[in-house]
């Protein structure tokens, strides 16, 4: 089961939660869990950066989860 | 320059990454050959110009063109009315999203302007002069309305609402009703409160920096022709042509398919050219006149509208234990986007503590719109504020403990590991190795003298990788031909150059680097984000490998044995296993038989990479305070930042420079100044203070090689780390040379003078 972690930010979306266990086999899988569990998050993490056990990633929908993965969502990533 | 490396890319022995060839694009440059984005000329061109406002808010009540139509020689006039309607949403520019409604109505204002400058309406006529002449006949009925200059007054119960009826968006509690705070962010971690009250020693205050610009010498230019059938040529000066085909599409609603764009050199971007300003009004004109528009910005023009970074105010409390340990940190700060929402004030929440392990803090961030220009992004957007703020407090902090600077920051900060501030934990980081590299530096142990100061700063920034793609194809001398979709602004044609060359074992000299336009090279995000030489050059890298597929199988077909048997070596094909009598082939060998052989040899590819690998800098800086006049000199500058692997160390090393000038230019001299009715005061190089060469010593570099696991060379982004901490450096050099705590940029001489003087009392 991958491990959600939630920025503070975030918690007011998720009822407080600060972190979940979800299992899904891509992130893509985990959003759609995580859109069913928390409504409020519905539609908030289309456009964000992703990591994945300390890798971010721009655009994550489709990478792989491993049973331990630790995710967070976070603002996208660019720059000048 | 350090060239140690470790690890599986350590181990690997480069032959032309870490050398450093004269650029391929340098003879057109440094003789005025090199064509950028006001040079090209069209038969029947003609040429437009841009009536702007004269007020800093207010609300167009009727634009009469009528007059100005009738002019002599004038072809074409378009106003914010000629966009069709699209709705909100969100698109990726530069550092943040913006939603293609406010990137609309920044281009040619709708309903309101929002700043001294914004367009209102454009001319185009057959000579610049004509388009000039008739701009003036062009009739704007205004109703003006307060101004809002000042985060103060925007946040103020009574302020005069730049948006009305939009409410803000991000983490509660959000302000009610109509608001100039367009997003609020927060995080925290840990409690606090307890963590101040463990402290030892606490600072805080207030740092405020002011807007400042990137300065790029090349000001926004392109030339726009359309076709009966719709389709649209588009050449520019841009930092992404795929970018700015995106952006015409969505605010013009047409076809992607039927938008070119071509990208021209580029005179600087620094990530003010991440967006879109001139390019949809060129294309409106010449679909009206049925000629090539050509649409070139003045200087002025450059400062009052484009995208300049945000001015901010930031305020951090520190506290710390004896010993130096870190406890708690807080900090709330407040972001000018100027007329539309999108400040990058989300990379600054990220950022801020992103350098050191807190066991508890608090963070809140806001972007606030006010009467100023749209912000664009700027070098590690939003990281250089959020730095000045902490990295002074840290400094502070450090006196206060009677600390080294250098040994506080060792003592807290991350490594492999560490969670960051923002979440997941660093993979491999070189910060421990910069600050150890500045501790060690000379520079660090010399002497100062009399009315000097010493400062110490540190800085991150993310880094990115995006979408990338490159073509690698062979000529049939052996060289080769490399094409990207990635302006090259910092010298990476050489850098690609390099990686190819690297890879298929030919001189740097035997590459061609390409840019092409978005017709004739794949897909690649814009360059920014400290991307290209990491994810670019990965591509080139597995472009390069399929070409040597090729060649060995081109090999095999000569020797007529099978592909298995033939390696690649130092760009030679060498036969193996049965094949080995046969005499090494050069590139150059299978180059001339590509005709025999299969025809010519060409490959692709294309890569997503994950976030390039954060990037860490230390720099220190000596500076000397006039205590008459407050003038301050920087005398001696030292930048140290891990490069992971410099691909070509001179431009590295350039980067770190360049970043460097810029941040004490922001430190020291650089400001937007308006007036009470929000004109900007300063709208030109005289009087917009930046950094020339004179200005400045020598900055000494430290390029540390931490390789990137992320990479096959261990490369990292370079560009933008530099400029993160200067803004403290300086500020913490000269605070220490006048014994005041400085909380505002840019320090210049009266404000020096006066905290000289409030400190004699």
């Amino acid at each position: 089961m991958a491990t959600v972690i939630f920025a503070s930010g975030m918690r007011a979306l998720t009822g407080g939660a600060e972190s979940v266990e979800i299992e899904a086999a891509r992130v893509a899988d985990l959003i759609s869990a995580l859109y069913a569990l928390f409504p409020a998050l519905a539609g908030k993490l289309e456009q964000v950066s992703v990591a994945i056990d300390g890798t971010l990633y721009n655009d994550a929908r489709y990478q792989k989860l491993r049973p331990s993965s630790e995710v967070h969502f976070l603002a996208p990533l660019a720059g000048g | 320059m350090s060239n140690k490396m470790s690890g599986e890319q350590g181990e690997r022995k480069f032959k032309v990454v870490g050398t450093r060839p004269i650029r391929h694009d340098g003879l057109d440059k440094v003789t005025g050959r090199a064509n950028y984005g006001a040079d090209l000329a069209l038969p029947g061109m003609i040429h437009g110009v841009i009536l702007r406002s004269p007020h800093a808010h207010a609300r167009i009540k009727k634009i009469d063109l009528s007059k100005a139509l009738a002019m002599p020689g004038v072809k074409a006039a378009v106003t914010g009315a000629d966009f069709p309607e699209i709705g909100s949403g969100g698109m990726p520019a530069g550092e943040s999203h913006i939603d293609p409604k406010d990137l609309q109505a920044n281009i040619l204002a709708r309903g309101k302007v929002l700043y001294h400058g914004h367009a209102v309406a454009a001319i185009a006529a057959a000579t610049i002069e004509q388009a000039r002449e008739a701009c003036k006949m062009i009739a704007v009925d205004y109703e003006v309305l307060e101004p809002v200059m000042s985060l103060e007054r925007a946040l103020a119960k009574d302020a005069p609402i730049l948006h009305e009826g939009r409410k803000a968006v991000g983490v509660p509690p959000l302000p009610e009703g109509d608001t100039n705070i367009m997003m609020r962010l927060a995080n925290a971690k840990g409690d606090v409160d307890a963590g101040f009250k463990s402290a030892d020693v606490v600072v805080e205050g207030w740092y405020e920096a002011s807007m400042a610009h990137q300065g790029y010498i090349e000001p926004h230019a392109t030339v726009v022709t359309t076709r009966e059938n719709g389709q649209a040529d588009v050449w520019c000066s841009t930092q992404g042509q795929f970018a700015v085909k995106s952006m015409l599409s969505v605010t013009l609603q047409i076809d992607p398919n039927l938008i070119r764009v071509t990208p021209s050199e580029i005179g600087g971007g620094f990530g003010g050219k991440t967006t879109i300003y001139l390019e949809p009004i060129a294309l409106l004109l010449s679909r009206k006149s049925g000629r090539p528009v050509k649409l070139v910005m003045t200087r002025e023009e450059v400062f009052r509208a484009t995208g300049p970074t945000s001015g901010t105010r930031i305020w951090a409390k520190l506290g710390a234990k004896k010993d130096g340990t870190f406890v708690a940190a807080d900090t709330r700060m407040e972001f000018e986007a100027g007329g539309f929402a999108g400040s990058p004030m989300g990379a600054a929440t990220m950022t801020v503590f992103a350098s050191y392990n807190f066991p508890s803090f608090r963070l809140e961030g806001l972007d606030i719109v006010l009467n100023k220009p749209k912000v664009a992004a700027y070098r590690a957007p939003g990281a250089p504020n959020a730095a000045y703020a902490i990295e002074s407090a840290i400094d502070e902090l450090a006196q206060k403990l009677g600390m080294d600077p250098i040994e506080l920051r060792l003592k807290n900060a991350v490594k492999e590991g560490d969670t960051a501030s923002y979440g997941p934990k660093f993979d491999r980081i070189g910060f421990i190795e910069c600050l150890n590299a500045a501790k060690n530096h000379p520079h660090y142990k010399a002497p100062l003298g009399k009315n000097q100061g010493r400062g110490v700063g540190a800085g991150f920034w993310f880094n990115v990788g995006l979408q990338s793609s490159a073509t690698v194809s062979i000529n049939d001398d052996g060289s080769a031909v490399v094409r990207t979709g990635n302006p090259d602004i910092g010298g990476s044609r050489a850098s690609m150059a390099i990686t190819a060359a690297e890879e298929l074992g030919i001189p740097v000299e035997r590459v061609r680097p390409l840019v092409g336009d978005t017709d004739s090279v794949g897909y690649c995000d814009l360059t920014g984000g400290s991307r290209v030489t990491y994810a670019t050059g990965m591509a080139v890298i597995e472009a390069s490998k399929l070409v040597i597929e090729h060649l060995r199988a081109r090999a095999a077909t000569i020797w007529g044995c099978e592909v298995d048997a033939v390696e690649w070596r130092d760009g030679q094909a060498v036969g193996t296993n049965g094949a080995s009598n046969n005499k090494p082939l050069s590139l150059a060998d299978i180059a001339k038989q590509m005709g025999h052989t299969g025809g010519p040899i060409i490959a692709s590819a294309s890569v997503n990479p994950p976030a390039a690998g954060p990037g860490f800098g230390v720099h220190i800086c000596d500076i000397e305070v006039d205590p008459e006049t407050g003038r301050s000199t920087v005398v001696r500058y030292t930048v140290v930042q891990d490069a992971g692997k410099a691909v070509h160390p001179s431009y590295v090393e350039g980067q770190l420079q360049g970043g460097a000038a810029q941040g004490i230019g922001w430190a020291l001299w650089e400001e937007y100044l308006f007036d009470k009715n929000g004109k900007m005061e300063n709208p030109g190089f005289l009087d917009y203070r930046m950094p020339v060469a004179s200005d400045l010593p020598m900055l000494d570099t430290v390029v540390i090689e931490v390789p990137n696991p992320l990479h096959p060379y261990g490369v990292r982004g370079v560009g933008e780390t530099p400029i993160v901490p200067p803004l403290a450096t300086v500020g913490n050099a000269l605070s220490r040379a006048i014994g005041v705590r400085m909380h505002r940029l840019p320090m210049t001489p009266p404000r020096v003078l006066d905290a000289i003087e409030t400190k004699k009392g």
